[in-house]
């Protein structure tokens, strides 16, 4: 393996460092005048890594011809998969928030500058087959995305949601570190195909106390219960276009990051990892459903309906298999587009003095005032319930088949039982909506662009989405079958 | 005779203190930040003490990247501290309750 093959692998990567760079410059030197240049650009650079990327999934790519750097990046068809949604989600999110801070006259040429790196650094997780890579790749991604949580830097809830972040993620990374640390020394080796050679004879003490610290701090970066705690706060905080950026796009990455840790790095001691997966995935269902009904910001329901989802996603992982990769790639793409949703949904609302509007007194009667939003808040909703003719059922069945031909019935049952207490406020979003009085009018003030995100993921989910399914379904198994080729 | 146990155990010492100053300190934002340098600190001891022992370079490397990361994740940290600061005119850790539920 040369050099030049090598860079020939990274090159999506590349286009996003020089962007970056470049894009730094023009912002340092331009001012607040440049954020509208510097954001079309940086989404023409993430729209030209993703085109550099598709024909890895295309190919069906994976196995030892995909390494790059002696075994540390592997461009395969599973993360040429992950990086397109990553791409796809943070233009969406740069499309959305030159209308969002414009308003309050805070668009600096710093926020997409930033998604930029915090893109590229989820594009190192998601290729990561080592685990220095894999940690440059998140903190890379840990340390864009703890600023942008704070970028409002007058509003004092923006600052706390940033200092909160700061500190468990911090905390998060320095547990994975230690797990890392563990298990390089009880595996001698940090690739991860060498960490999976030395742990088929079995599994030591010290390699099971990396294992756990590892697995505990991805659990944190995905929000998964038990490290779960930051989540509703940070995404209450955070500046909304950048709540929508972190419910996507990082989360993507991180679930792309753990499916490779578990089934590749860990792939030889599937029984060590699965029963821990298996205890976050119906904590998470349950926590996620259970949280979200006493809350009245829009926002914190959002995150505690990531949560859910998220314990969703992990049941697909759950049956380390092909088909439960697959399944969870799969839940994730429809995920990605219904989060994308409800967070655009939610920011264009706005009352005639241009404040927010995120709170369920504010969007009471949401039918009558601003019928185009609340439809499109009904599909999503709908969906996330898990409502058959909308593209959430499928994404939930697809799990649960996966997980059934896993053989682990009882988890598909309680995973079955307890997404029906999810459905209740998702319901009760929607009643409020259409059923009760208005009280706070909201106006006509979204952007063309947060229209047009609106209306395509309302449309991707409702069934007319479904004659895409196919593809989709096409896409996921080949992306599965690139992360099981080297195994 | 110092084995590699001996460095395990001290850098698990120091990896529980610094995880406990993240939870049991009530004062102050600053001594978290340098609860988070102790786990760093922790991990590169465990880092370089395997990569001794094991003849393999690979830890050093690795501890490296994680001085240059805890450097940019130190001065990030400082500088959401002092936009915190500006906002609410103190750093007490009780202070930070702004959002709950």
């Amino acid at each position: 393996m040369d050099y030049a093959t090598s860079f020939g692998l990274v090159i999506p990567e590349l286009v996003l460092t020089g962007a970056g760079l470049v894009l730094l410059m023009i912002a340092a030197f331009g001012g607040e005048k440049s954020s509208r240049l510097v954001s079309i650009l940086a989404a023409v650079a993430l729209g030209a890594a993703g085109a550099l990327t598709l024909p890895a999934l295309i190919d069906g790519a994976g196995g030892e011809a995909t390494m790059a750097f002696y075994q540390q990046f592997s461009a395969d068809a599973f993360a040429s998969f992950a990086k397109l949604l990553v791409y796809i989600a943070a233009i969406a999110c740069l499309m959305i928030a030159p209308g969002f801070f414009g308003r309050l006259r805070a668009m600096r040429p710093e926020y997409p500058v930033l998604v930029l790196f915090a893109t590229l650094g989820m594009s190192i997780m998601v290729s990561a087959t080592d685990l220095m890579t894999l940690y440059i790749g998140l903190e890379l991604n840990s340390l864009a995305a703890y600023v942008l949580a704070s970028f409002l830097r007058n509003d004092s809830r923006s600052a706390e949601a940033g200092l909160k972040y700061f500190v468990l993620g911090a905390l998060a990374s320095g547990i994975l570190l230690y797990g890392m640390s563990l298990t390089y020394g009880f595996t001698g080796t940090t690739s991860f195909a060498g960490i999976r050679l030395a742990q088929e004879a079995g599994l030591s003490t010290g390699a099971l106390f990396g294992l756990i610290f590892v697995l505990a701090g991805l659990a944190f970066k995905i929000s998964a219960v038990p490290f779960h705690m930051w989540t509703p706060d940070v995404y209450e905080g955070a500046p909304t276009p950048v709540t929508t950026f972190f419910a996507t796009a990082p989360k993507v990455a991180a679930i792309a990051l753990t499916a490779r840790v578990a089934l590749d790095a860990f792939g030889s001691q599937a029984d060590a990892w699965r029963q821990i997966v298996i205890f976050a995935a119906l904590a998470s269902i349950v926590v996620g459903a259970l949280g979200a009904i006493g809350q009245n910001n829009l926002k914190r329901l959002l995150a505690y309906s990531s949560i859910n989802n998220v314990g969703f996603i992990l049941i697909g992982l759950a049956a380390a298999t092909a088909e439960g990769a697959s399944a969870m790639l799969f839940y994730l793409a429809i995920y990605v587009v219904m989060s994308l949703g409800s967070f655009v949904a939610v920011l264009m609302l706005r009352n005639g003095d241009g404040e927010n509007l995120e709170t369920f007194d504010d969007i009471a009667g949401l039918s009558s005032t601003r019928p185009g939003i609340a439809w499109c808040l009904l599909i999503m909703m709908f969906s996330l319930a898990g409502i058959p003719p909308l593209m959430g059922f499928f994404a939930k069945l697809e799990v649960f088949r996966a997980v059934v031909e896993a053989g682990l019935i009882p988890l598909a049952v309680i995973g079955i039982a307890a997404s029906v207490i999810g459905a209740f406020y998702y319901i009760k979003f929607v009643k409020v909506m259409f059923f009760d009085e208005a009280v706070n009018r909201a106006t006509k003030s979204a952007s063309a662009s947060q229209w047009a995100i609106l209306v395509i993921c309302a449309i991707l989910i409702s069934p007319l989405g479904w004659f895409l399914t196919r593809g989709l379904e096409m896409m996921t198994d080949t992306a599965a079958a690139g992360l099981f080729a080297g195994v | 005779m110092i084995g590699i146990e001996h460095y395990i155990i001290v850098s698990a010492i120091l990896f529980v203190l610094g995880v406990l100053g993240i939870f049991l300190n009530r004062k102050n934002v600053i001594t978290i930040l340098m609860a988070i340098e102790l786990i760093l600190l922790a991990v590169n001891i465990n880092l370089v003490a395997f990569s001794a022992f094991l003849g393999d370079l690979t830890g050093q490397i690795f501890a490296m990247f994680v001085l240059t990361v805890a450097a940019g994740e130190a001065a990030i940290g400082l500088a959401i501290l002092v936009i915190f600061f500006r906002d609410r005119g103190t750093i007490a850790v009780d202070d930070v309750n702004r959002m709950k539920g």
